[in-house]
């Protein structure tokens, strides 16, 4: 008898980096999630030299009437691709640095995430005990408080105490990571109790390696599966939470802004200008989505069992 | 299963207590300390501040003052809302009426299409229909609620559709345009429609994302039981497609759904901030954004602690109807 069919793909001879690259090319949203990332990760990095005007300057031919974009009227639009925005910036050109902003909030957020959640994640299945009891229970508080409403106290809370405009990004990244990371360390958790009663775990532990060298080189890399697809779909998470802060005042502050924190002055003048309010919420919108199925084809591609 | 759902409960108490000085701590160091909108009034001078900071206790150390804040709490007393100027209670109270029609009218129409959408994809896996489907909920996934709101607004006023994007009660005697008075003008009489007309851009916002999560889950959910030996079973039998649908595979599929549901719970208690916001829907959410921006701590304290129990409770609902769905499951 033949063998055929996909089951037959993901035969042990193949090593397993090789089945995970075939069954993510295999995945076409995700593909084609990573090419928008991709274009919207470099035109983020590249904004100081590709973006046509200073994001912050005021053009001076702008008489208060609203500048739309070029595809709509042509010539009136003096070389702004995207109009201007309700004070007479380029509407573009703040979208590409708006992209450094939302972006790199969304990843080093999930950076500080993973490292706190796994940590903690991978103390608590290790050890067990009273350890992870205590670790469980403080995760429980966490979980029980709900997300948005306590971010928004926190960063009000910031906000208010300090200077307005000295609400530095990075205090945004560390209350978001700080809130963020009980799933990831629920799912560490989760491997570690089964990893750590492994025969390669007693063979770390029989040939005298410590406690820690265990729980990173043998243990950790084991678990690195759910970890990975977890933190790509709280970047996303991430954004959007960014993007909400900032639309309702919380986050990013000017002369700084997210694609978020565009929206929320934009809201108020979409029926004269509606370039504003679309375009920064089509790159949210564009970026989740494609951060989303790259996610999903991962969650493929390392574990086809994995729900 | 009493005893498991008593030792929940009693592991509940810590749980709530710890969240609560969580809470108070956070928000003891806001500015102004309880004081805010006195700090920012002319007429109290900084010898008024000193005595009401010494009356209220405010001058107490930390500990002293959340013991005594938790003591009032447990006698049913949350505290005093400057930003209302009413009692906490009293405030919280006159928000959850909007905020339960608007939040209940959403699961409800989230519900029914996301599950319908949910069983009709997994009924034909890998269709054209079901393509549609995914790709729709991964979209209303991704959407960010707030830029779905605002483009639903323009889309309106483009096309100038006369549904209000905002909320405004009419009030018949005087010229007293207030949007918190009386909900119960609501759902009287002639109000009916006008509230509806309210209620329409709200629910599709706030459906949008709820909608796409449950059909999503009802998919895999019903996928994975389809692969099960019991249908097999049942398909030998040659029992037709729609009683092995609804008798045998929909009971099952049904169950993590369920308790899925029931985590929406402390939603539909709290509102929805940004789209109660954008929409000036008055509801909790709202209140909680008013609270926020004017710096209304018990307020705040009150609104989230009663959420935060809401989470608790749901989270011990959602096991128990587990345990009580599906008789596999056992709890000791």
């Amino acid at each position: 008898m033949v063998l055929q069919g996909p089951e037959f793909d993901d035969s042990d001879t193949l090593t397993s980096k090789v089945t995970f690259w075939s069954r993510l090319r295999r995945h076409r949203m995700a593909i084609a999630g990573f090419v928008v990332l991709a274009v919207m990760a470099v035109s983020a990095l590249l904004a100081p030299w590709i973006s046509p005007y200073d994001p912050t300057a005021i053009d001076p031919r702008w008489t208060g009437e609203a500048i739309p974009p070029c595809f709509t009227n042509g010539s009136a639009c003096l070389g702004h691709w995207l109009g201007v925005d309700e004070v007479g910036r380029d509407l573009l050109s703040r979208l590409l640095w708006g992209a450094r902003i939302s972006l790199m909030i969304g990843f080093v957020t999930v950076i500080v995430e993973v490292l706190i959640g796994a940590t903690l994640g991978a103390v608590a299945g290790y050890y067990g005990g009273w350890i992870d009891w205590v670790i469980m229970r403080v995760t429980d508080v966490f979980l029980s408080i709900p997300l948005l409403p306590l971010l928004l106290v926190l960063t009000g809370v910031v906000v208010a105490s300090s200077n307005k405009a000295s609400l530095s990004l990075w205090v945004i990244v560390l209350i978001i990571g700080a809130l963020s990371w009980t799933s990831v360390a629920r799912l560490v958790r989760a491997s570690f109790l089964s990893l750590r009663e492994r025969e390669f775990a007693e063979a770390a532990r029989a040939v005298g390696n410590g406690d820690l060298r265990i729980i990173f080189r043998h243990l950790l890399p084991n678990a690195v599966a759910p970890i990975i697809v977890q933190a790509t779909l709280d970047v996303a998470g991430v954004i959007v939470l960014e993007s909400v802060l900032s639309f309702l005042g919380f986050g990013v502050q000017p002369p700084q802004a997210s694609w978020g924190s565009m929206l929320a002055n934009a809201e108020a003048n979409v029926t004269v200008a509606w370039w504003a309010a679309v375009f920064p919420g089509l790159c949210i919108l564009l970026t989740v989505l494609s951060i989303n199925y790259i996610g999903d084809g991962l969650r493929d591609a390392l574990d086809p069992n994995m729900k | 299963m009493f005893t498991y759902i008593v030792r929940r409960t009693l592991v509940s108490i810590p749980l709530l207590i710890l969240i609560s000085i969580i809470l108070y701590v956070i928000l003891s160091n806001a500015p102004g300390g309880g004081l805010g909108p006195y700090l920012q009034n002319p007429h109290i001078t900084p010898a008024d501040i000193a005595r009401l900071k010494h009356n209220l206790g405010l001058d107490q150390p930390l500990p002293i003052r959340y013991v005594r804040w938790l003591w009032t709490v447990l006698h049913g007393d949350f505290g005093w809302s400057t930003s209302n100027s009413e009692p906490v209670l009293d405030a919280i109270a006159s928000r959850i009426p909007p905020t339960l029609l608007l939040m209940g009218v959403s699961f409800v129409v989230s519900v029914a299409i996301g599950l319908a959408a949910g069983i009709f994809s997994a009924v034909r896996p890998y269709s054209f229909a079901d393509y549609f489907i995914t790709t729709f909920a991964f979209f209303g996934q991704s959407m960010p609620v707030f830029w779905f709101a605002i483009m639903l607004q323009l889309l309106l006023a483009v096309h100038g559709i006369p549904l209000p994007a905002g909320y405004q009660i009419k009030l018949p005697s005087a010229g007293i345009s207030s949007d918190y008075s009386n909900f119960s003008d609501l759902f009287t009489g002639a109000n009916i429609g006008d509230t509806a007309s309210h209620l329409v851009m709200p629910v599709v916002v706030l459906s949008l994302l709820s909608l796409s999560l449950y059909s999503r889950f009802m998919r895999s959910s019903l996928l994975e039981v389809t692969k099960t030996d019991y249908v097999r079973t049942a398909k030998a039998k040659g029992l037709d497609n729609r009683t092995i649908l609804f008798k045998h595979e929909l009971k099952n599929a049904l169950i993590p759904v369920v308790t899925v549901l029931a985590l929406s719970l402390p939603g539909v208690i709290g509102g929805a901030v940004v789209t109660e916001t954008i929409f000036s829907w008055p509801g909790a959410g709202r209140m909680f954004i008013n609270a926020l921006q004017q710096s209304d701590i018990a307020l705040m304290m009150g609104y989230l602690l009663i959420l935060a129990f809401f989470v608790v409770f749901s989270n011990l609902l959602a096991d128990v109807l587990y345990a009580v769905l599906d008789p596999r499951v056992r709890y000791d």
